[in-house]
């Protein structure tokens, strides 16, 4: 406990809560890009500050926020993605005013989403209410449908108007769920508020109606499975992310996704801890392999390098899920590597691409080529992204495939062998895009590019020293939070 | 609980089913948009009863809000854009009504197996209530499968909302935060159909989805 911090006004937990809805109400107000930019960068910054407090101390939980030790890693992990993602937002955005793509009205409407987002998805991960919850992914849906929309071309309002029925649709499955879940507490807590929190409920749930509970679960996959893109519920995800703005495809592939699995994961415990209610493994399992491998084949056809890489999200989250459905001390450490790992990463590779579709003015494969050569920063710090996210050595997801892949093989060798197809599928898939993109001779504009580098580079720096080492205290409370999803 | 209040309730959120299968099979824009009108006064009822059997005032605020937002205001409202975009023809739909309707028959006898079945120890209203809640939520899923129509569709996702409704104040003793968010969501939702109908009409001159199905960037 650091003495200093019982003078603060906020205390962390609400911080991370007050600083983006303050945030976006201000924003919503102030015209110009420049104040507005640094703005949305120092709430970003206070946000992660508040976050990594959270780390040291921790406030006990009250009837509808709580903080432990689950969801402290999405929150760290979300704040600081959020936080990288404003400091590129800056030069992207900045560029797309210059030429026009979006008018000062637009960019006030744009950075008060921005914040309206974090908000949600911070009130969503602390939520110790599961309807508290439901809204706050809901209010996160809501948002991102704008974002998509916000170019308003013929793509981007088809992409907004799917993604709004499918998520739409989603949201109201998973909320279905959730009245399941309150009518299966209900006999056991009492009417009344105390049947929704998620601390009342995992003490008490070993009585609750298993029936009840089984379909519960059945709606709340279905639901917040929509929302992490799980085929065959993922057809809102590529378009959402191709024809947003860039920074929105990075939030959404890096920190939407894990919101909506990190709820899942929550009634994944929650049924765990009833002994008669059915595994919600298998399902899990099922879900992510089909998504890895459905998604692993559909990158193959991609002409739009934003889309291909929207695929690659529904491919890890495919796998994530189903390290998480496997379960166990190592599967679960390996998820929770994987999806840190996953984000950083996907992040990272987002931050190159809107660059590069700004400077080449396109987002087709091809024709964007020979980026080495023509940008070798940018071009380089694409490849190495793609490197990582195929899972080659010595980054880190290579090391997080790996403890996926062999601790699969260790209990269920059947299992693997769709796994490993599935992640060879998307290897060679992404070796085959990026080899075209980077090398060879360039197409189209060869113009300097206005990047700015340190998000790409330093979310890489990290992925890689992640690869080569992990340090101790990481791995203990990685292994800590993996014991506690079971 | 039995006897008549039971009965009552149960006639009332049986007649919602009833009034989703109408939905299924209006092939006309005014009349499908009447027809949910419709459908949120028949909400409006069954919840008022469950505020008035279950001694839950706090309910009735729920009822007001589908009778007025859901009952008046949004159908009035769509009623004129369907006007301004001159479509109050015909609705295309996929497939035949005689299988639509056999479809619908399917979800509601799913429905009322699994609900009956799951939730066999809660009290008979909450149960009975929860499985009529799921056939109206799946008939709306349908409804929206099968239409191509942006409007259309977007009554079949109101009604959907309404079947949550319905299971929200069948299970009694809810926390009013949900419910209030709930009916609050439903505002949101039409707020940004409103915007989405809007663009769309700027930019289309067509709210055909189909016709939105043209731009996939895979085809470019």
């Amino acid at each position: 406990m650091i003495p200093q911090l019982a003078d603060l006004p906020l205390d962390p937990l609400h911080a991370l809560l007050v600083i983006p809805a303050g945030a976006a109400v201000l924003l919503a107000l102030l015209p110009g890009y420049w104040l507005a930019a640094r703005i949305n960068f120092l709430a970003a910054l206070a946000t992660l500050v508040a976050a990594l407090l959270l780390l040291t101390e921790r406030p006990a939980p009250s009837g509808y926020l709580f903080v432990d030790d689950l969801n402290v890693v999405f929150i760290v992990l979300s704040t600081f993605v959020g936080f990288t993602t404003a400091v590129f937002s800056a030069t992207y955005i900045g560029h797309e005013l210059e030429i026009g793509r979006l008018t000062p009205r637009h960019l006030r409407f744009y950075h008060a989403m921005y914040q309206t987002l974090m908000f949600a998805m911070n009130l969503g991960l602390v939520a110790n209410n599961i309807g508290l919850m439901w809204v706050a992914i809901e209010l996160a849906t809501l948002t991102t449908v704008l974002m998509v929309g916000i170019y308003r071309t013929h793509e981007a309002l088809e992409a907004a108007w799917k993604y709004f029925i499918l998520g739409s649709v989603g949201i109201a499955l998973a909320l279905f769920g959730t009245i399941l879940v309150y009518m299966a507490a209900r006999p056991v807590i009492g009417e009344g508020n105390d049947a929704m929190v998620w601390t009342a409920l995992m003490e008490k749930a070993a009585g609750f109606s298993p029936d009840l509970l089984n379909v519960a679960f059945v709606f709340l996959m279905l639901g917040y499975g929509t929302k992490v893109g799980l085929a065959p519920l993922h057809a809102w995800l590529p378009d959402a992310h191709a024809e947003g703005p860039t920074p929105i495809s990075a939030v959404l592939s890096g920190l939407l996704l894990n919101v909506a699995l990190y709820a899942l994961l929550r009634f994944k415990m929650l049924l765990a801890t009833n002994p008669a209610a059915i595994a919600p493994g298998p399902l899990m399992v099922t879900m992510g392999l089909v998504s890895l491998i459905f998604a692993g084949f559909m990158l193959y056809r991609r002409r739009d390098i934003k889309r291909m890489f929207a695929y690659s999200s529904i491919e890890h989250m495919g796998l994530i899920t189903f390290a998480f459905g496997m379960g166990g001390a190592l599967a679960n450490f390996a998820g929770l590597l994987h999806m840190t790992m996953h984000s950083l990463t996907k992040s990272a590779i987002f931050f190159a691409v809107g660059h590069i579709a700004q400077v080449k003015g396109t987002q087709k494969l091809v024709e964007i080529r020979g980026l080495t050569s023509s940008h070798p920063v940018l071009g380089w710090g694409l490849v190495l992204g793609v490197v990582a996210i195929a899972g080659l050595p010595p980054l880190g997801i290579f090391m997080s495939e790996f403890l996926i892949v062999s601790s699969t093989f260790a209990r269920e060798p059947l299992l693997a062998i769709p796994l490993v197809f599935g992640l060879l599928v998307a290897f060679g898939a992404l070796m085959l895009r990026v080899s075209e993109v980077a090398f060879g001779e360039p197409v189209g504009s060869l113009a300097p590019v206005e990047a700015s580098y340190v998000p790409l580079y330093a979310h890489l720096a990290l992925v890689a020293a992640a690869g080569i080492y992990l340090p101790g205290p990481l791995v203990a409370w990685f292994q800590s939070v993996a014991r506690l999803l079971g | 609980m039995h006897g008549t209040p039971l009965d009552v309730a149960h006639m009332l959120a049986g007649g919602m089913v009833l009034v989703s299968f109408m939905l299924l099979y209006q092939d006309r824009m005014f009349a499908l948009l009447n027809v949910f009108a419709l459908h949120a006064v028949v909400l409006s009822a069954s919840v008022a009863w469950q505020a008035h059997i279950q001694n839950a005032p706090h309910l009735y605020v729920p009822a007001a809000i589908a009778l007025v937002l859901k009952g008046i205001i949004i159908p009035v409202a769509l009623h004129r854009v369907v006007i301004r975009l001159g479509i109050h023809r015909t609705i295309e739909t996929v497939g035949g009504i005689g299988l639509t309707m056999l479809l619908g028959m399917g979800l509601v006898a799913l429905s009322m197996v699994v609900m009956l079945r799951a939730a066999a120890t809660a009290d008979p209203l909450a149960r009975e209530d929860l499985a009529f809640a799921l056939s109206v939520l799946l008939l709306g899923l349908l409804m929206m499968v099968t239409r191509r129509n942006a409007v259309s569709q977007i009554v079949g996702f109101m009604s959907l909302e309404n079947g949550l409704i319905l299971a929200a104040t069948g299970a009694r003793g809810m926390p009013l935060v949900v419910e209030i968010s709930v009916a609050f969501s439903v505002l949101v939702a039409f707020i940004v159909i409103g915007v989405f109908l809007f663009r769309i009409r700027e930019r289309f001159d067509s709210v055909e989805l189909q016709a939105l199905d043209e731009f996939r960037g895979e085809r470019r």
